[in-house]
């Protein structure tokens, strides 16, 4: 038994202050990683609204399909995460392991579908840095507008990243026996850090491959 | 009561009525998406956007249950972002409305 993890640290109360305290850190956490992502936001803002053209021309060589696909294997993978943390405090520990199985390998779907995608901008000659012989319709706005995009996306497939070898130790700990129904804390705020790769991917989603398509498609 | 939030421990059943409504919003989206509905298309993208932010960040994310410090946190991860988003627009919006020399 791993009884050693359930031990109170000696600055907190009681083991409820202690959890909270655990999962307020996290929020913390979280609420810096809104600004880090929220900076980068705020510039595609800007330079959407000063270039709604080009970035109407380049969100469309994006692949729709491609995009909406990574959303719905995302939400897929927080779902079997959230059943994971159910699973964790329930003492269920071969369905934790499963789910979070799982949750790894939505994840590991999520990048491979991206670095397709990555792939495909690069041979049209899309990929800023390294191939990019775009010459139709303002270039240059064009190319800003990718250069957010590979930046923006690139961020989050590291925080994904991140996700994945995170979820990893979980998986092999939680196999191992480490949590238990008093004891899930790891498990519940790896959760939360998942969950918001998720919510990030929720607006990239929309602004990216969403909001200029009518062009193209509407009437 | 605060160790009751602490406690709480939601269903399997309970997320999949979250996943499934995540799953409607996404393909609505997507399908509304290809719709030509002018200016409101980016209205249209970003409030199912925050909707579903909303379900994940509530259920999946236990708010709805966390305690007062817990939604403090994420308010006032939001609330900056909001002052950062507002006060840079603001700025580039009003540019060039005083005729000043090189603007």
């Amino acid at each position: 038994m791993a009884n050693h993890t359930l031990a109170l640290r000696h600055q907190f109360d009681n083991v409820d202050q202690q959890k909270e305290a655990s999962s307020f850190g996290m929020w913390l956490f979280l609420a810096t990683e809104i600004l880090f992502f929220g900076g980068m936001f705020c510039c595609y803002t800007i330079y959407r609204s000063a270039y709604p053209v080009a970035f109407g021309i380049a969100s469309n060589h994006l692949g729709l399909m491609l995009g909406a696909v990574s959303t719905v294997i995302l939400i897929c993978s927080s779902f079997t995460m959230a059943c994971g943390v159910t699973s964790a405090a329930t003492g269920q520990r071969k369905a934790l392991v499963t789910f979070l199985s799982l949750t790894i390998l939505f994840a590991v779907a999520f990048l491979a579908i991206e670095m397709w995608e990555w792939h495909m901008l690069y041979e049209e000659g899309l990929m800023p840095g390294f191939n990019f012989t775009y010459k139709e319709i303002d270039p240059s706005h064009v190319q800003l507008f990718f250069c957010l995009y590979f930046s923006m996306t690139g961020l989050h497939a590291s925080h994904v990243t991140i996700g994945i070898v995170l979820l990893a130790v979980m998986a092999f700990r939680a196999y191992g026996g480490a949590f238990s129904p008093q004891y899930y804390t790891p498990i519940e705020l790896s959760g939360l850090y998942w969950h918001f790769v998720d919510l990030v991917w929720i607006f990239l989603f929309p602004l990216y491959y969403l909001i200029a398509r009518h062009l193209a498609h509407g009437s | 009561m605060a160790h009751k939030m602490a406690e709480h421990i939601v269903t399997k059943k309970q997320y999949a009525y979250v996943f499934g409504i995540l799953m409607v919003l996404t393909v609505a989206t997507t399908a509304i998406g290809m719709i030509d509905l002018g200016r409101l298309n980016v209205v249209v993208a970003l409030v199912i956007a925050t909707i579903k932010a909303m379900l994940v960040v509530l259920f999946f994310m236990h708010i709805y249950w966390s305690n007062r410090l817990n939604k403090l946190a994420i308010v006032s991860g939001v609330a900056w972002l909001v002052l950062l988003l507002w006060l840079t627009l603001a700025d580039f919006a009003t540019r060039g409305w005083l005729p000043f020399a090189g603007k």
